[in-house]
């Protein structure tokens, strides 16, 4: 048994989850809905194992360290993180179907990391090897998953505001009576953003503390440090939205779903398009 | 006129506390710090400066874009930010105190009705006996109330939280703090660089900005090694150093390992490993030449770029040496140097000799074997230097804002009120934050006291 064995299997169960979730949706089955999010939550726990043993199998190479050294790694903990807020929600609000919106999220980020991604273990360049990397890492990456969810949740407010706004037909009135209603969406995406923003202030601070004891500077305007505060600033803009009039509901919403475009950039633009200290990130072959 | 003044000054001051003003300036922040994101900041590369064309250039550089956050325009964007929190600040804060420290005790009939947690019970108690019993109760399930008696009525405030209403404030402080340790670290400290070669020492680093800074002390670098994964990756960098006051090391601080991850820090000033070289100036490489019909080998030393003529005639030249070939010729590692040897009367030929792999050095040129020996050349390490006394102020700013958010997320207001009459206790309910949750304890508060059966 290996842990690449394992993340398929987990990208597998995500595969079948998200499926199985749109089923859902068409068919307003509650059983179908259940078996989703189980099926959600068996992928979870395989994905988990699979992490702890490839934690295990790095110090058998004698390279140990915690897997959230590069890209591969790190998209991999982000859909666990995902999981695993969709699951915080899910348990404490019970509306299964948000999980058509956020499994999608997870199997992208598994099936592009399976596919096309150099998967091997790779020893710590000095730069990480640092306690540092698990604060900073784990409190990102969980801020960066409440966004994802938040997203999700968003991008179903936006659906549901739409098509009640232009009348809304008989059949999409039936799709939309999954949906929670809209007053519920919109706390929903509030409340995962509240999880979400003092995450990533924390793993600013963790990333700021780090770069100081590291470089002896706490923040040197790197494009990664930039593009989290960019961030950052969003979402206290979408914070200080909820109490200004005019800005609440649909403007909040989009807030929301660009809030994420700008997290997914700062994730993956930066180590893409732009060059910086966080370059050692990469990985895509 | 003097109405029209006033109102001007008020229409600034109502400028300054608006939440427009707030959106605004965070969406402003967020897409002009995109700028510096795309374009090089700083000393700009000459690749870049040839492929911009020269009028783009002329306005990139008057708009302050390669240098964008110091630029007048984004300081004075969060000079504005500054402002705005302060006074928003200073416009709520009072309302909140008041709020908080001198809460409504008493409920007016009117605003009974508002209420969308309330209850009746019905008791057989005195009001007198009944307010005492209520007394106990919510000291014991919830917090102790203030009583009031009004109209013959008994009004029972009890409350919890009412401080977390100040952790948005907290949060908006510890920015402020944030950007005061900031401009502390800008005015009273600085960030330096300097590289040290093995066996030497200095005791002035050079800034930023060129000059250079002296330490008041002496950092000598005892020795430099890197050590490498199977894979050729480095795995760590390493200087031993000692810091010296006086010409004589300081107890403490003599022969001090410095890694990445791993600064020293003396009298306020630190030290980050950050690079490594190999230092070249006067730098002799040796060769050990053998001839394969026998006869005592030749040593020669010889610096990079140079040639020497060998006993045979054959001429010889060092083109360049690497302390480590990984890099150049995968399978190998450790020291290797490239070098052309002309027999008499051939082409010249260049090929790689090794310090380690003496049986491939053997294969190679002809009547000659060559082996590299090494090196006199001293490694030097790269040092970060920073002073920074306005980090602790930082550090300070950045804990007040994750409390701060702690607070203001998680934290609620709860207030309960027990009125009680004749016959009956009525009792209502109110929190600023997570209603649902509250309702839960509300009623089980409620149920609670029903089963009292006063």
């Amino acid at each position: 048994m290996t842990s690449s064995m394992l993340f398929n299997v987990t990208t597998l169960a995500y595969l079948i989850s998200m499926l199985m979730f749109f089923v859902f949706l068409a068919s307003k089955n509650k059983t179908v809905g259940n078996a989703a999010c189980y099926i959600a939550y068996t992928g979870f726990i395989v994905q988990t194992v699979a992490i702890g043993l490839r934690w295990k199998e790095s110090y058998d190479q004698g390279v140990g360290h915690a897997p959230l050294s590069n890209l591969y790694e790190s998209i991999v903990f982000f859909t666990w993180t995902i999981i695993l807020i969709f699951a915080l929600i899910d348990f404490k609000y019970k509306y299964r179907v948000i999980g058509a919106f956020v499994v999608p999220f997870a199997l992208l980020g598994m099936a592009w990391a399976q596919l096309g991604m150099n998967t091997g273990i790779e020893p710590l360049v000095p730069a990480l090897q640092s306690n540092w990397l698990l604060y900073h890492v784990i409190t990102c990456f969980l801020g960066y998953a409440a966004f994802a969810v938040a997203c999700g949740i968003s991008i179903m407010y936006l659906i549901k505001t739409g098509i009640e706004g232009s009348g809304g037909s008989a059949s999409a009135g039936g799709l939309l009576s999954m949906f929670p209603p809209t007053k519920v969406l919109d706390d929903l995406n509030y409340r995962s953003i509240m999880i979400g923003f003092p995450l990533l202030t924390l793993g600013i601070i963790t990333g700021a503390a780090w770069a100081n004891y590291a470089w002896g500077t706490y923040w040197s305007w790197d494009p990664k440090e930039t593009w989290s505060l960019i961030v950052w600033f969003v979402y206290a803009a979408f914070l200080h939205a909820r109490i200004t009039k005019g800005w609440v509901g649909k403007r909040a919403a989009w807030l929301s779903v660009i809030g994420f475009a700008a997290t997914i950039f700062c994730y993956l633009g930066v180590n893409l398009f732009l060059s910086g200290l966080h370059s050692y990130g990469g990985g895509a072959k | 006129m003097a109405t029209t003044e006033r109102s001007f000054i008020e229409n600034i001051w109502d400028f300054f506390c608006s939440l427009k003003l707030t959106m605004f300036l965070l969406i402003s922040l967020a897409l002009t710090s995109i700028i510096g994101t795309i374009l090089p900041q700083g000393q700009l590369p000459p690749e870049y400066v040839a492929q911009i064309s020269a009028t783009k250039l002329q306005i990139y550089t008057k708009l302050g874009f390669f240098d964008m956050y110091h630029s007048w325009w984004f300081i004075t964007l969060l000079y504005i930010f500054s402002l705005n929190l302060i006074s928003c600040s200073i416009k709520r804060l009072p309302h909140v105190f008041k709020f908080v420290s001198e809460p409504t005790l008493v409920l007016g009939e009117s605003s009974r009705n508002s209420f969308s947690l309330k209850k009746e019970i019905v008791i057989s108690a005195t009001p007198e006996n009944g307010k005492e019993a209520l007394n106990t109760f919510l000291g014991a399930e919830f917090s102790t109330p203030v009583i009031t008696e009004h109209n013959g009525e008994y009004h029972l405030f009890a409350q919890k939280n009412a401080w977390s209403r100040l952790g948005v404030y907290v949060v908006h402080l510890s920015i402020l703090v944030v950007f005061v340790g900031a401009i502390i670290g800008s005015l009273a400290g600085y960030k330096g660089y300097v590289s040290i070669v093995e066996g030497t020492g200095i005791n002035t680093v050079e800034s930023r900005n060129g000059s250079q800074i002296p330490l008041g002390f002496e950092v000598f670098c005892e020795k430099f090694n890197v050590d490498f994964y199977p894979t050729g990756a480095p795995k760590e960098f390493r200087s031993i150093l000692t810091i010296l006051e006086n010409g004589k090391p300081v107890p403490g601080y003599s022969q001090v390992k410095v890694i990445v991850n791993q600064p020293l820090s003396y009298k306020g000033i630190t030290f980050y490993q950050s690079s490594y070289g190999q230092a070249t100036e006067g730098t002799e490489h040796f060769i050990t030449v053998t001839s394969r019909k026998g006869g005592t080998p030749e040593k020669i030393s010889v610096r990079e770029g140079a040639s020497v003529t060998l006993k045979d005639g054959t001429q010889f030249k060092l083109l360049e040496a690497t302390q480590e070939v990984r890099q150049f010729a995968p399978g190998f590692s450790g020291p290797a140097a490239r070098i052309e040897v002309t027999h008499k009367g051939f082409a010249p030929q260049v090929f790689i000799i090794f310090k380690d792999y003496p049986e491939m050095n053997a294969q190679r040129g002809d009547a000659l074997i060559f082996n590299y020996d090494g090196t006199s050349a001293k490694m030097y390490t790269g040092l970060q230097v920073a002073k920074d006394p306005g980090v602790w102020v930082v550090w300070l700013g950045c804990t007040l804002m994750v409390i701060g958010l702690f607070i203001a997320f998680f934290m609620s207001h709860k207030r309960i009120w027990v009125v009680v009459s004749r016959g009956h206790a009525r009792i209502y309910g109110n929190v600023n934050k997570n209603p649902a949750a509250f309702e839960m304890q509300f009623d089980a508060i409620a149920d609670k006291f029903k089963q009292l059966k006063i």
